[in-house]
């Protein structure tokens, strides 16, 4: 099990905590310029990194806050907590 | 290909066994070939055997960077049945069941598929309504189904703790009768050896490294073995088919996550069938050698380690033993995970791609092994006609651009 870093709350278990998928993903501004295709990129395009990974999680059963982990897909170590906003590591 | 009947096994019994040939070569890698399979496992396998088979192909490789049915295809719970809700899925899973059938005779290899029943337990009033849905849907599309009552399990699958103050209720089920298991190994085996024996060479330890292209088109690929040319090239890698999808520049609509499953020490017969819950993210079946196989959710995030957390399995065991507390003190003797590619809409993309001569067969997330022969089919179609199959045309990649989604999140039985 997986021990993550919460900003906020310190050390907890995996459980505490739910992943929300791929972090840095931005909405795009201006979503009826894109065509189709662009907007299934946004919507579903992932790049499911095996190795360096940047993800979103939030700490579900603790402070509730929303947060970003770089973590190793194949090691599963996570390299680097930090808030939303950010710069990334 | 030394044909396998019992004639044989007399002779090579009395000639000590010395005299059986190997199942398949192991070739080295010719510099060009026709048509490449990127992964040997149960699906890279059936591709290549009926693009050999029903398409003419005679030049085709399998390129496996470990060893043919060393991934998901040893690593899954064999469940085969065929009864998803919608009718382009429905079609598909059944296409494969119909090949089940005959495929031990058709490969001269015992596969060991065993229709012996495959029932999704229901616990609520929304399951049931689910349940009774599926099984219309399915009886339309001429795919046997039944809905059955909590008196009929009782006789049917006495273990099953049908108690109506039990932790998780079960109301009823729906049951096809033609699901069952099959022997993952004996079908990559069955594959490999059918596939060799129509002159496809399978090279094993031989990783693929990149994608060479030109023009918009496929060229051939980069591997641990050398630059081997290829005028098409289908990538049939599942957790792996976003990592060789990047070298060519493609992105696509999946995430990787290891699933996990585990089997008991060996017990006498005690569950003749294969038994789900959607609800409470188990499923458990008996194996021939009495082992039971019990297969959990998926881990909550990515993950190419083959292995899981240890509270997915906790969680799916706790469910399997409040509905069979007889296997409360069985032991556990193995357990592993294999990375499946989860697509959106749990339905598997067998698509031609816009690079030429580059097609995909991947996003079989938690349910590829009971498509396994079905997939083999419909894919050597797409590769060989440079187009889809009736079968697969709904399983494009375009469907995440016009929204066509098949979205079968409720007959995946597996937890996303």
């Amino acid at each position: 099990m997986l021990l993550i870093e919460c900003p906020y709350c310190g050390p907890r278990a995996e459980i505490e905590f739910s992943c929300g998928g791929e972090a840095h993903i931005q909405r795009p501004p201006e979503p009826d310029a894109l065509s189709d295709a662009q907007w299934a990129d946004y919507l579903f395009m992932r790049k499911n990194a095996r190795g360096r990974s940047f993800e979103q999680w939030v700490h579900t059963h603790g402070c509730r806050r929303w947060f970003n982990v770089e973590r190793d897909t194949v090691s599963y170590r996570i390299a680097a907590v930090y808030k939303i906003g950010e710069v990334r590591p | 290909m030394q044909r396998y009947s019992l004639l044989s096994l007399v002779r090579n019994g009395l000639a000590y066994h010395q005299g059986w040939q190997q199942a398949w070569r192991s070739p080295n890698p010719r510099s060009e070939y026709d048509a490449v399979i990127v992964g040997g496992g149960g699906h890279g396998l059936a591709t290549a055997y009926y693009l050999a088979k029903e398409h003419g192909l005679r030049n085709i490789a399998v390129l496996e960077k470990g060893w043919i049915g060393g991934g998901n295809t040893g690593r899954n719970t064999t469940i085969v049945r065929s009864n998803y809700l919608w009718d382009e899925a429905a079609h598909l899973y059944e296409s494969a069941v119909k090949l089940w059938e005959g495929l031990s005779q058709e490969l001269n290899f015992n596969v060991m598929y065993s229709p012996s029943g495959a029932f999704n337990l229901r616990h609520t009033l929304q399951d049931m309504r689910d349940i009774e849905r599926r099984v219309n849907a399915n009886r339309l599309n001429g795919i046997d189904g039944e809905v059955v009552t909590r008196a009929q399990l009782a006789r049917m699958i006495p273990a099953l703790d049908l108690d109506p103050s039990a932790r998780y209720p079960v109301l009823g089920a729906s049951l096809q009768r033609r699901g069952g298991t099959a022997r993952h190994d004996a079908v990559a085996w069955g594959y490999a050896r059918g596939a060799d024996a129509r002159g496809v060479d399978i090279i094993q330890q031989c990783e693929v490294t990149g994608i060479a292209r030109e023009n918009g088109a496929v060229t051939g690929v980069q591997t641990s073995r050398g630059f081997i040319r290829a005028k098409k090239v289908g990538i049939v890698a599942a957790g792996n088919t976003s990592v060789l999808a990047a070298m060519a520049e493609l992105r696509l609509p999946l995430q990787s996550h290891p699933l996990q499953a585990l089997v008991s020490e060996p017990l006498k017969p005690v569950i003749d069938c294969v038994v789900m819950s959607n609800a409470v993210h188990g499923y458990v079946s008996q194996s021939d050698k009495g082992e039971l196989v019990i297969g959990a959710g998926v881990d909550g995030y990515l993950g190419y380690g083959q292995r899981g957390s240890f509270h997915v399995i906790e969680h799916c065991l706790s469910a399997i033993v409040e509905l069979f507390p007889v296997f409360s003190r069985v032991r556990m003797l193995r357990q592993w995970g294999g990375i499946v590619d989860v697509s959106p809409d749990a339905c598997p993309i067998i698509s031609k791609t816009p690079l030429k001569g580059l097609y995909i067969n991947c996003g079989w997330g938690t349910g590829g092994f009971k498509a396994t022969p079905g997939s083999g089919w419909v894919f050597a179609h797409t590769m060989a006609r440079d187009e889809p199959h009736a079968l697969n045309a709904p399983f494009s990649l375009e469907r995440f651009s016009t929204g066509r989604l098949i979205d079968e999140h409720g007959a995946a039985a597996v937890a996303h």
